[in-house]
C-alpha cells in the first residue's frame, strides 16, 4: 500500500479589494500558482485563484465574487505565468482586468464572437431558447 | 550589438504535430524571446455544458485530447463522482488505473518517436512507435477502441477486462519491456543523441516553481510532485514513487519519460496482481448533481484539473478543463531564451505539448 | 489501383482536432500499416503535395491557413477529409468556434468516417484518392494535349 497525501481542500472567498495581498501572501509561502478559472454564474462572476503546494499537496483556492463591470487587478505582476489565464478569462468571459503585463487584446484564441461564455451571450441563449419553445 | 529580426515559427511546420504559433525574437542565431499566439485548434468545448447533460460531457471530455482520453474522461467522472458522494465499485477503480497507465505508457512511448524524429533520428522513430501499436493493440482489445474508448460512466466503467486478456496484457508487457530497453540504451548512451540533448534548454528548480511547471517537465526539473499520490482510482493499492530528476535539461526530460514506462509497466503488474473480483462494475447514482469540486488527475504530461460546477439540474454549470500543457506554456516561453535557433523544435517537443488540450 | 503511374506526395493538416485522427494518419505512415507502399510519401511542403489530408473541424482562426494551403498546391489536387469532424464537424458541431467540416472552407472529394478515424478506413480513402488523382491527372494531360495540337476545343463550364 502506498502512502495516499490528500488533505481536505480548502476554499476561502476573499474580498476584491483584498486579492492581491491575499496573493502575495500565498506566494510568499511558496505556493504554486495552479490554475485561475472564471465562471458566469447569477449574474456574477465567480473568479477562483487556486494555489497547490508541491509537496503537501494542500490544495487552497481564493474566490472573488463580482459584477460583470468591476474592474478588477491583474496578478501577473506578482506571477507572471498567470498572463495565459488572465487573457483566457478576458477572451473568452469579458472580465475586466486591468494592466496585464503582456495583453493580447482578445486576441489569444482569435475567436470571432466577443466572450462567447460571458453575460451577452448567456442572456442571447436563453432568449433564443425561449423562442424555441414558443 | 547584433540586429534583431523576428521569426514566425508554425503553424504549419514539418517538425510539429500540431499548429502552434512562435514569434521568436532573434539576435543572429540567438533566441531572445519567445512569444506563444494559440487558437488553431480553440473550439469552446467548455461551452458545450449548455446543450449536453452531465451524463452525455463524459464523452465530449474524453474527446478534449486523442491521446490522453481515457484520463479526461476518468478526471471528469471522478469529479462528477465526488459531488455525488459515490464510491465506485473496487474493481473499476483498477480498470481505471489499468486503463490509464496503457494510456500513458503509448502516449510516452509515441512523445519518444517524436522526438527521435525531432532531432533527425528517423529509425528510433519507427521504433518507438512499432512498440507504441503493441500497447495500441492490448487497448483495441480490452475496450474497442484504439485511442477513444468510452468505456468511462459516471459511476464506474462500462466493460470488464476478463481474465484471459490480463494474462495477455502481462505477457505482451514482458514483450514490451524488452523492447523498451533496447530503445533506451540508444536514448541514453547514444553519443549523437546525448550532444544534442545534453544541457539543452535548462530550466532550474526555482524557475519551474515559479513558473508553475507541471508532470515530467516539472519533475525533470526537480519538482516532487505526481497527482497519483492523491489516492484517486486504484492508486492507495499502489507501490510508486514520482520519478524525479534534478538537471532540468532535455536529456532530464527524456530520461524521466523513459523511467516513467518501467514505472507504468510496474503499476501495470501491480493492479493486475491485485485486482479484486467482482461482478459489479459501477455505482448507479440517482438525481442529479449539485455542488462544486476540483479534480486533480495526472495525465502523461502532468498535473490536469477538472472544475466542475453544478447547480442541481441535469447542465452543470460550469466545466473547466485546465490541462497540462497550459501550465507548461510560461515555462517553455522561459526555457526557450538563450537557446539556438536550430533546437527550437527539439524543445517545443521536450515539454511534449498537445494543443488540443491546450486550447480545448 | 491498376494503373498508377506516379507517386503522389501526401500533405497532413490537423484543422482543430482532437489529435486522434492526427495521430492515426501517422501511424498509417509507419511501418506497421505503411501507406507507403502504395508509393505515396508524407511531405510538410504544400508547393509539393497532391493529396491533402485535413483532420479536425474549420474555425475561424484556421480558415485561412486552409484555404491557404489548398491553394498554394498545384493542379491537379485531391482533398481527403479525415474523420467524423472533419467531415460535418461532429461532437464539436454545436461550439460556437466551429464552422463545420472542411467542406466549408475547401472541396473535398473523399471522406473518411470515425472517431478517430481507423488506420484501415484512413488507408481504404487514400487508396480512392491515388485513383482519382490520377484520373485528373490524366484529364489534366489529355486537356493539355488537345491544346498543343491546335484544336480549338472550348472548355465546357
Amino acid at each position: 500500500m502506498a502512502e495516499v497525501i490528500h488533505p481536505e481542500e480548502i476554499l476561502v472567498e476573499i474580498d476584491p479589494s483584498n486579492l492581491l495581498p491575499k496573493i502575495m501572501e500565498m506566494k510568499k509561502n511558496g505556493y504554486r500558482l495552479s490554475q485561475i478559472c472564471a465562471a458566469y454564474i447569477a449574474e456574477q462572476f465567480e473568479l477562483s485563484y487556486s494555489f497547490a503546494d508541491d509537496t503537501t499537496y494542500q490544495y487552497i483556492t481564493l474566490r472573488i465574487v463580482i459584477d460583470p463591470d468591476t474592474e478588477i487587478p491583474s496578478i501577473t505582476e506578482l506571477i507572471p505565468q498567470a498572463v495565459f489565464y488572465e487573457n483566457e478569462m478576458k477572451e473568452l468571459f469579458g472580465v475586466k482586468i486591468q494592466m496585464i503585463s503582456m495583453d493580447y487584446e482578445n486576441r489569444l484564441y482569435r475567436i470571432k464572437q466577443t466572450a462567447p461564455l460571458g453575460p451577452q451571450s448567456k442572456n442571447e441563449d436563453a432568449k433564443t431558447e425561449k423562442n424555441n419553445k414558443k | 550589438m547584433a540586429k534583431r529580426s523576428v521569426i514566425p515559427y508554425g503553424p504549419q511546420h514539418p517538425v510539429l504535430p500540431e499548429p502552434v504559433h512562435l514569434d521568436l525574437v532573434v539576435e543572429d542565431e540567438k533566441v531572445v524571446e519567445a512569444i506563444p499566439s494559440i487558437g488553431f485548434i480553440h473550439r469552446g468545448l467548455e461551452s458545450l455544458v449548455d446543450k449536453r447533460d452531465f451524463n452525455q460531457m463524459t464523452y465530449v471530455a474524453e474527446r478534449t485530447c486523442g491521446i490522453c482520453s481515457f484520463q479526461h474522461g476518468m478526471g471528469y467522472c471522478e469529479a462528477v463522482e465526488h459531488i455525488f458522494g459515490v464510491e465506485i465499485p473496487n474493481r473499476a477503480k483498477f480498470l481505471r488505473t489499468i486503463w490509464a497507465e496503457l494510456g500513458r505508457m503509448h502516449s510516452h512511448l509515441l512523445w519518444l518517436g517524436l522526438l527521435a524524429d525531432g532531432f533527425g533520428f528517423e529509425n528510433l522513430f519507427y521504433q518507438c512507435w512499432r512498440i507504441r501499436e503493441k500497447i495500441l493493440d492490448l487497448q483495441e482489445m480490452t475496450s474497442g477502441g484504439r485511442l477513444i474508448f468510452s468505456v468511462n460512466k459516471i459511476g464506474g466503467v462500462l466493460k470488464d477486462i476478463p481474465a484471459d486478456q490480463l494474462n495477455i496484457i502481462l505477457t505482451t508487457l514482458e514483450e514490451v519491456e524488452k523492447e523498451i530497453k533496447t530503445v533506451q540504451k540508444t536514448f541514453l548512451e547514444d553519443y549523437t543523441v546525448q550532444s544534442r540533448l545534453c544541457g539543452v534548454g535548462i530550466l532550474t528548480k526555482e524557475q519551474a516553481h515559479d513558473l508553475g511547471c507541471a508532470g515530467p517537465f516539472g519533475r525533470a526539473s526537480g519538482i516532487n510532485t505526481d497527482m497519483r499520490k492523491l489516492g484517486y482510482a486504484a492508486y492507495p493499492h499502489i507501490d510508486f514513487e514520482p520519478i524525479i530528476h534534478q538537471d532540468g535539461d532535455s536529456y532530464a526530460r527524456c530520461s524521466c519519460r523513459i523511467q516513467e514506462l518501467f514505472q507504468s509497466i510496474d503499476i501495470l503488474r501491480q493492479a493486475i496482481s491485485k485486482i479484486p473480483e467482482e461482478t459489479d462494475l459501477f455505482t448507479p447514482v440517482k438525481g442529479n448533481p449539485n455542488g462544486e469540486y476540483f479534480m486533480r488527475v495526472e495525465q502523461p504530461r502532468g498535473e490536469a484539473i477538472y472544475y466542475v460546477k453544478a447547480n442541481g439540474k441535469p447542465y452543470v454549470e460550469r466545466l473547466r478543463i485546465r490541462t497540462p500543457t497550459f501550465a507548461n506554456l510560461p515555462g517553455l516561453c522561459e526555457m526557450l531564451k538563450n537557446t539556438d535557433l536550430a533546437d527550437v523544435g527539439l524543445l517545443i517537443l521536450t515539454i511534449d505539448p498537445c494543443i488540443s488540450c491546450t486550447e480545448r | 489501383m491498376a494503373n498508377i503511374k506516379r507517386s503522389p506526395w501526401l500533405l497532413h493538416y490537423d484543422g482543430s482536432s482532437c489529435n486522434g485522427c492526427d495521430i492515426e494518419v501517422l501511424a498509417c505512415l509507419t511501418p506497421v500499416y505503411d501507406a507507403e507502399r502504395f508509393g505515396i510519401m508524407n511531405t510538410g511542403d504544400p508547393m509539393q503535395a497532391d493529396i491533402l489530408l485535413i483532420t479536425g473541424g474549420i474555425n475561424a482562426q484556421n480558415q485561412p491557413t486552409v484555404r491557404q494551403l489548398y491553394e498554394q498546391m498545384p493542379r491537379p489536387k485531391v482533398v481527403v477529409a479525415v474523420g467524423v469532424c472533419a467531415c460535418t464537424g461532429g461532437v464539436f458541431k454545436d461550439c460556437y468556434n466551429i464552422l463545420g467540416g472542411a467542406d466549408t472552407t475547401i472541396p473535398v472529394d473523399i471522406y473518411v468516417p470515425g472517431c478517430a478515424a481507423r488506420p484501415q478506413a484512413i488507408i481504404d480513402g487514400i487508396i480512392q484518392a491515388v485513383d482519382l488523382f490520377q484520373k485528373r491527372l490524366d484529364e489534366h494531360h489529355e486537356k493539355k494535349k488537345q491544346k498543343k495540337s491546335g484544336n480549338e476545343v472550348k472548355a465546357n463550364g
